[in-house]
């Protein structure tokens, strides 16, 4: 199965820091210092409390399939959004695996995909 | 204060064309502006308010309120929710009309992705960076689609809906749009053709997708004052609601959609209920777009809705709640992506009793709009209007 190569990201001065972690194949998350609530996409004012700070943690890169689509492309591809571990749910694509076999509550892990031009890699799961 | 009873749409005009190779977009927003002003029975000298989105060429309002030679604006708004402004644009009219900024709005939409050969639905777009979400969803593939599948896969998984079921929905739309001869399909279609056409992103096939059409629609909404001195049936806004859902940091539920908050919002002011209803106008970008909004509006309950929207339950005459009866987005047209006025626009209709024969609701004298601009799979917002005959 070949997976779809994505187009590189275009970081802001806000988002820098996540793609440059990718390439150190680390996923950040957004938590918040006093609620420990977390984050997904992160950034530097937390979405849920105006109390805290928001830091930057690194996610264990264990997830499930929250749902899922096969966009039935020239070169199909499952997009995703997975449910962290640690709780937010991230858009996503599922790649390295049989469509077919895919299903909501799979089991799925960080991979990083390397993206055109020598992009910033792009984190995905695949299935455990 | 309220907005109930403040104002009336006098003037609804749809285009007849699905396809527009030889005219612009702002030709087409001409066209609709004097087919709605017209059927009211007012003149462009008379319009002090304009309203339109980002389907509209310039900035803001501008470049179309100088085509069109508007001398007289007092009050402008470019209010851009993406499929759903026009229903805000009805609503945030009534405010205006409300508070004497101005008496006679007019609302235009217009677009030619038909012409221009958008891939709309399976396209994903790169969209401008500074957005903050695109860089988080871009490089996924993210297109309209297979958002909207999530949605549906999600429903199912929690629910139990079937494809059957959301099937139903297309069949439905197909009975209205035969009748309709500006349809685009006006082929009466089963629910196994609905099953048998393509996958475009799974679960959704190509029939649970609405058309990519030219086209465009426009409305004029005025005070009572006005409105009592035309000769046009009084369609008086009698509640209206909006609502924002989006990703919430990422707890997102796919499940349902801001038509829970703007249909609650719409309902508590018209002072009715979605028993009250005789006519439903539904955005349906897709099958699932129906659902979820029918569920969230009230018509049935959260998971209820496959079951609700199944066996000719939406068909004119034949089931309990007739929606969509021109055919829709999903049979008669998406003009500029976006179907939020041929919404309002059949509401009117039937409302006048003007509807096609064959598809007009008997004493239909209160009526629903809603529509959803954006994606249920990511960020949307939600406009719903109760409107009655006086």
């Amino acid at each position: 199965m070949t997976d779809r190569i994505p187009p590189s990201p275009t970081p802001d001065p806000s988002t820098l820091r996540f793609w440059e972690a990718a390439r150190e194949g680390k996923l950040l998350i957004g938590r918040n210092t006093r609620t420990g609530q977390a984050h997904y996409p992160p950034r530097p004012i937390c979405p849920f409390s105006d109390e805290g700070e928001v830091e930057w943690v690194q996610a264990s890169g264990r997830g499930t399939i929250y749902s899922f689509s096969i966009m039935r492309a020239k070169l199909p591809y499952a997009i995703a959004y997975v449910e962290l571990a640690e709780g937010p749910r991230m858009m996503t694509n599922i790649i390295g695996c049989d469509f077919d076999a895919l299903r909501i509550g799979q089991e799925v892990r960080l991979v990083f995909q390397p993206s055109e031009g020598d992009g910033y890699p792009v984190p995905m799961f695949s299935p455990v | 204060m309220s907005i109930r009873g403040k104002a009336c749409i006098m003037g609804a005009y749809e285009h007849p064309t699905r396809k527009a190779e030889n005219k612009s977009v702002a030709q087409l927003h001409a066209e609709v502006a004097l087919g709605a002003l017209r059927d009211a029975g007012l003149t462009r000298g008379d319009v002090d308010g304009y309203f339109c989105a980002g389907d509209a060429p310039g900035m803001g309002p501008l470049s179309m309120a100088d085509y069109l030679g508007l001398t007289k604006l007092k009050h402008v708004d470019a209010t851009d929710l993406g499929g759903c402004s026009y229903l805000a644009h009805v609503a945030h009219a009534a405010e205006a009309i409300a508070l004497g900024k101005c008496s006679v709005a007019l609302i235009t939409l217009a677009g030619r992705p038909r012409s221009e050969g958008q891939a709309t639905g399976t396209a994903p777009r790169a969209g401008n960076p500074s957005q903050p979400d695109v860089q988080f969803e871009y490089p996924y593939g993210a297109a309209i689609a297979n958002m909207y599948a999530m949605c549906a896969r999600r429903h199912m998984h929690e629910f139990g809906t079937t494809s059957e079921q959301l099937a139903w929905i297309k069949v439905a739309a197909s009975h209205h749009a035969q009748h309709n001869e500006h349809a685009m399909l006006r082929k009466l279609v089963t629910v196994e053709e609905v099953l048998n056409s393509p996958l475009v992103a799974d679960p959704l096939h190509r029939l649970d997708c609405c058309v990519i059409s030219d086209g465009g629609g426009a409305l004029v909404v005025t005070s009572p004052e006005i409105a009592r001195t035309l000769k046009r049936p009084l369609i008086s806004v009698r509640g209206a609601g909006e609502a924002v859902k989006h990703q919430e940091g990422g707890r997102i539920d796919l499940t349902y959609t801001g038509a829970r908050h703007s249909g609650a919002r719409a309902f508590a002011e018209a002072g009715v209920t979605p028993a009250d209803i005789k006519y439903a106008s539904i955005y349906d970008s897709f099958t699932i777009t129906v659902l979820l909004q029918l569920e969230d509006l009230g018509f049935c309950a959260q998971g209820e809705g496959g079951k609700f929207v199944a066996d000719g339950n939406l068909i004119s005459g034949v089931g309990r709640l007739p929606f969509n009866t021109d055919g829709g987005g999903l049979c008669n047209n998406h003009p500029a992506n976006r179907g939020g006025i041929t919404k309002v626009i059949e509401a009117v209709r039937q409302l006048r009793g003007e509807a096609h024969p064959a598809v007009q609701v008997k004493n239909c004298d209160l009526a629903l709009a809603h529509g959803t601009g954006g994606s249920i799979g990511t960020r949307h917002a939600s406009a719903t209007l109760v409107l009655e005959r006086l």
